[in-house]
């Protein structure tokens, strides 16, 4: 392992976020203020509580989980399309490193910021509605491992895409239809029956199910279900990246 | 003297069915300076980026500093640095920071009187705190340079470093290059500019088509560069060359109008008056008279012909 090179490119892609720090953070804590705002405030105040929560505070895991998917996503996609885009990637294949160091580089540096942002959303969030966590290190554990896979899903995305149109249309066309129907802003249980089956098919639904349970202590499908969804999708990510890591797929010819 | 880049078949087959290396066998001592000379498209940036590791070769195997570039590219490549042809910098970086990231990435800790040397040397120091965008070409082109040093190559490759930069930029990258020689360092440059090759290679190798043509000491390879033609037009046509003129070994083109006399321009003599004399002792009337110098494509032809023959 080559650590001082990873650490390297973390630090490299860590300075990147600092540098533009207002712009990374005011962004996702203004929306979702607007959120709570909307849902919590206008919306919320004509729902009655669910789960015995009240909305405002329902939906904060909903919000710190579809800004921090978004947010992995973007920054690893971005973190290693950009080398791509401007050629500079060539000096990372010229140096003695090998693939799956770029990737805890650009992936932990991704990982990272998206981490940070969440936090900042729940800790913006307890200003807004009165929050309790059930749960704590189940909801950090949940939350890391969020960061993580998506961060990882977004390394991929980076490598496949051939231009920026690409970079943005796996997170609009799939990840967001997927966090908006996975129950963010809702119970499962409030859906018709039929569309209740049909969400068991939505991978995101176990993610928040889980990251829901942490704060609440209560969820649409089982803890072990989340677990081993959120597993299942980090395994099938790690998958992917080492077929690319055989084959070079589009950064090696 | 060991071979300290030893290049050994190597071939490269792009997935569009481009072959740009084909059978690439080359040796280079430790400490030399030697020039990949060829045309564009020759393959000379395919050879720099297999050995690399920026493109995986098809076949054959390369070693640097005794290390397969392979199974063996993580001491291969610590001791490579690299100044690619097209300038690409992250835009929004310092130049400090770009610098100091390249000696990170090679797995070498932070060395501030090292890179400070380097940006001086490259006249980069006042500029250090500068992001790359406000930078001008020439002022990019030093700051690859610096990103290519920073780690401390034993082998350094040049790719097409002269290609649009300016006098004074040439002038205090040769100078880097002398002090990199005194210090042992290997230094493979591309070009496709003789002078270039002439004016700092111990050996040059011309490569064109994926194939290593010939790899010879710059001395011997620039005699045969000097050659010229001289093309006399005849008033009338001859049938032969006259008897007299037999020393000149002449070339008569087949309609009869002309005479081809090759020269060496470096020789002590190139024989041009005397022939002239000769001619007109030997009554042949002149057209006129021209000389062409043979351009790096027929001096290629020639060596492949050469090589065949």
């Amino acid at each position: 392992m080559n650590g001082p090179a990873i650490w390297a490119i973390y630090k490299y892609e860590m300075f990147r976020f600092f540098r533009t720090l207002m712009e990374s953070l005011a962004s996702p804590v203004i929306s979702t203020s607007l959120y709570f705002v909307v849902f919590g405030a206008a919306i919320g105040s004509r729902i009655e509580q669910v789960e015995g929560v009240s909305y405002g505070a329902f939906i904060v895991p909903g919000l710190i989980m579809l800004s921090v998917m978004t947010q992995s996503i973007s920054n690893a996609s971005f973190g290693i399309y950009f080398p791509k885009f401007i050629g500079t990637i060539f000096e990372m294949l010229s140096a003695p490193i090998n693939f799956l160091e770029i990737v805890i580089g650009y992936v932990g540096a991704a990982a990272t910021k998206s981490l940070i942002i969440g936090v900042v959303i729940l800790i913006t969030a307890f200003f807004f509605v009165e929050l309790r966590i059930a749960h704590p290190f189940a909801m950090l554990l949940f939350l890391v491992l969020t960061c993580l896979s998506f961060s990882l899903f977004g390394f991929i995305i980076g490598i496949w895409a051939e231009n920026f149109q690409q970079l943005q249309l796996i997170p609009l066309l799939v990840i967001t239809p997927l966090v908006f129907l996975g129950g963010s802003f809702y119970s499962i249980s409030m859906l018709p029956p039929t569309w209740q089956v049909v969400s068991l098919f939505n991978p995101i639904v176990y993610l928040m199910s889980g990251f829901r349970w942490s704060f609440f202590g209560a969820a649409d499908v089982g803890v072990g279900w989340s677990l081993l969804a959120i597993a299942g999708f980090t395994a099938l990510c790690l998958g992917v990246i080492w077929w690319i890591f055989k084959t070079g797929y589009r950064i090696k010819s | 003297m060991t071979a300290i880049v030893d290049v050994d078949n190597l071939t490269k087959t792009y997935d569009g069915g481009l072959t740009a290396l084909s059978g690439v066998s080359l040796r280079i001592e430790q400490g030399e300076i030697i020039a990949l000379l060829g045309p564009n498209g020759a393959g000379k940036t395919t050879l720099i980026s297999a050995l690399c590791g920026i493109t995986s070769p098809s076949s054959g195997r390369a070693t640097v500093g005794g290390h397969d570039i392979v199974t063996g590219y993580r001491k291969a490549r610590a001791m490579i640095g690299l100044v690619p042809q097209e300038v690409a910098l992250e835009p929004f970086e310092r130049v400090i920071n770009t610098v100091n990231f390249s000696r990170g990435l090679f797995g070498r800790r932070r060395d501030d009187a090292l890179t400070e040397k380097i940006l001086r040397q490259l006249s980069l120091w006042d500029k250090r705190r500068a992001r790359i965008r406000e930078l001008s070409g020439g002022m990019k082109r030093r700051v690859l340079i610096a990103k290519a040093l920073v780690h401390e190559p034993r082998v350094l490759f040049l790719d097409e470093p002269t290609a649009g930069v300016d006098v004074e930029l040439r002038r205090d990258m040769w100078r880097v290059v002398e002090g990199l020689r005194a210090d042992g360092v290997t230094i493979i440059l591309t070009t496709h500019y003789i002078e270039e090759a002439e004016a700092i290679a111990d050996r040059i190798a011309v490569i064109d088509k994926g194939r290593i043509l010939l790899v010879e000491e710059k001395t011997a390879l620039m005699t045969r560069l000097g050659r010229k033609t001289l093309r006399i037009d005849l008033r009338e046509p001859v049938e032969a060359v006259p008897a007299s003129l037999a020393d000149y070994d002449l070339e008569l083109a087949p309609d009869g109008r002309s005479l081809s006399y090759h020269y060496d321009t470096r020789g002590d003599g190139t024989g041009i008056t005397r022939l002239l004399q000769a001619l007109a002792a030997a009554g042949l009337g002149l057209r006129d008279i021209q000389t062409t110098q043979s351009s790096l494509e027929e001096i290629f032809v020639g060596m492949i012909r050469e090589g065949a023959a």
